[in-house]
């Protein structure tokens, strides 16, 4: 009986934290999509994609981060092109903030301004944070229904 | 049937070439390709892509690298060699220049789209990519493969996404400024609310020789 209830929430906690997502910007419809293309033959996809996404985003925001500490002057080319990537990457995971934030950054970077681009750098660290810790979330309770014996309900 | 068995590889199933430098954007489009029953092989750059066909400038001679491709869809911006740099190589190589290539990429300027179908490109499509596009350009490849013949009109297309939910202030624009050498068919994106991503034909005929 405790077991069937813990399920049932797990199920509904799994339910809702893409839905609160979505609601929230943090993701979207793009998001939906890539989990629809989940099925047996790759139950990890998401987990996979998003994986990759966090490498980019932690390995271009350390980037930009040490060229905006360039006393000698700052390479706001490399900037832009960090920012191009990982605009793409988001867009294409379907993380509208973390997208958004890259939009904002770059005009910062057009502008050639430092004070704005570190703005803008912590913000979008912000953003990425925050969308890491709701996909952990989502994970782990893919995790859990999986250990309990669960099924994970697919998107259609 | 001997033309679309010239276009299918061996197993009856489309060989599709990708080519981009982001690692996200290579997963996603593998799985897409993979859902929508292609073979697929993902390449990071266009030197690379080079290589597998077995188009390498350093090597100085083609050759023929396992699988036939049927189809190499690449992004556009990518750090070396442009998706539209390989698309020209392709173009003007007479080995491969008859595989079709479609170009992707995060951004549509339309002096980019012109100039990757100008130089041959089947399609440009405006990422992020979707499931309904890739199976709409494998459609339209067996498609091509059926009409193959020497006086086949060839139907250039480009995708055009009205992004309606980024709070963006960048240059998706409702309205397409009309070209001054083909006209433009009214047909302006419109706003739905179930689904995000819209798009613009335009479509360009042209005799081919």
């Amino acid at each position: 009986m405790w077991h069937g209830i813990d399920m049932c929430s797990l199920v509904y906690s799994f339910a809702f934290v893409p839905c609160a997502c979505e609601h929230q910007g943090i993701v979207d419809d793009q998001f939906t999509q890539l989990r629809k293309l989940e099925d047996e033959n790759s139950p990890h996809f998401v987990m996979e994609v998003a994986s990759l996404f966090f490498e980019d985003c932690e390995k271009l925001i350390n980037n930009m981060a040490i060229a905006l500490e360039q006393k000698q002057g700052v390479d706001f080319k490399q900037i832009d092109e960090c920012i191009h990537q990982l605009k793409g990457s988001s867009s294409s995971i379907g993380a509208m903030r973390v997208k958004n934030a890259c939009i904002a950054f770059r005009s910062f970077s057009d502008g050639q301004n430092r004070e704005g681009c570190l703005r803008c750098l912590q913000q979008l660290s912000h953003e990425y944070s925050l969308l890491k810790n709701k996909l952990q979330t989502l994970f782990r309770l893919e995790k859990q229904i999986v250990a309990a014996g669960g099924s994970i309900p697919r998107v259609h | 049937m001997e033309v679309a068995g010239e276009v299918l590889a061996s197993e009856s199933q489309l060989h599709v070439l990708a080519v981009d430098d982001s690692h996200v954007d290579r997963k996603v489009i593998e799985k897409l390709l993979k859902i929508s029953s292609c073979k697929v092989t993902t390449v990071e750059s266009g030197a690379r892509a080079l290589q597998f066909l077995g188009l390498d400038e350093e090597k100085g001679s083609l050759g023929f690298n396992g699988l036939k491709v049927n189809l190499i869809m690449t992004d556009y911006s990518m750090p070396g060699m442009t998706g539209y740099e390989l698309l020209k190589k392709i173009k003007r190589s007479s080995a491969f220049r008859e595989i079709p290539v479609v170009i992707m990429s995060s951004e549509n300027i339309l002096t980019r789209i012109d100039s990757c179908l100008e130089e041959g490109a089947e399609e440009f499509l405006v990422k992020p990519v979707k499931l309904s596009d890739v199976k709409r350009v494998m459609n339209d490849c067996i498609m091509r493969g059926e009409t193959e013949g020497n006086n086949r009109r060839r139907v250039d297309k480009r995708k055009f996404e009205d992004d309606n939910h980024a709070s963006s202030s960048s240059s998706s624009s409702s309205s397409i400024p009309s070209s001054p050498s083909s006209p433009l068919p009214s047909s302006p994106s419109t706003a739905a609310t179930s689904s995000p991503l819209h798009s613009l034909k335009r479509a360009k005929l042209r005799d081919d020789n």
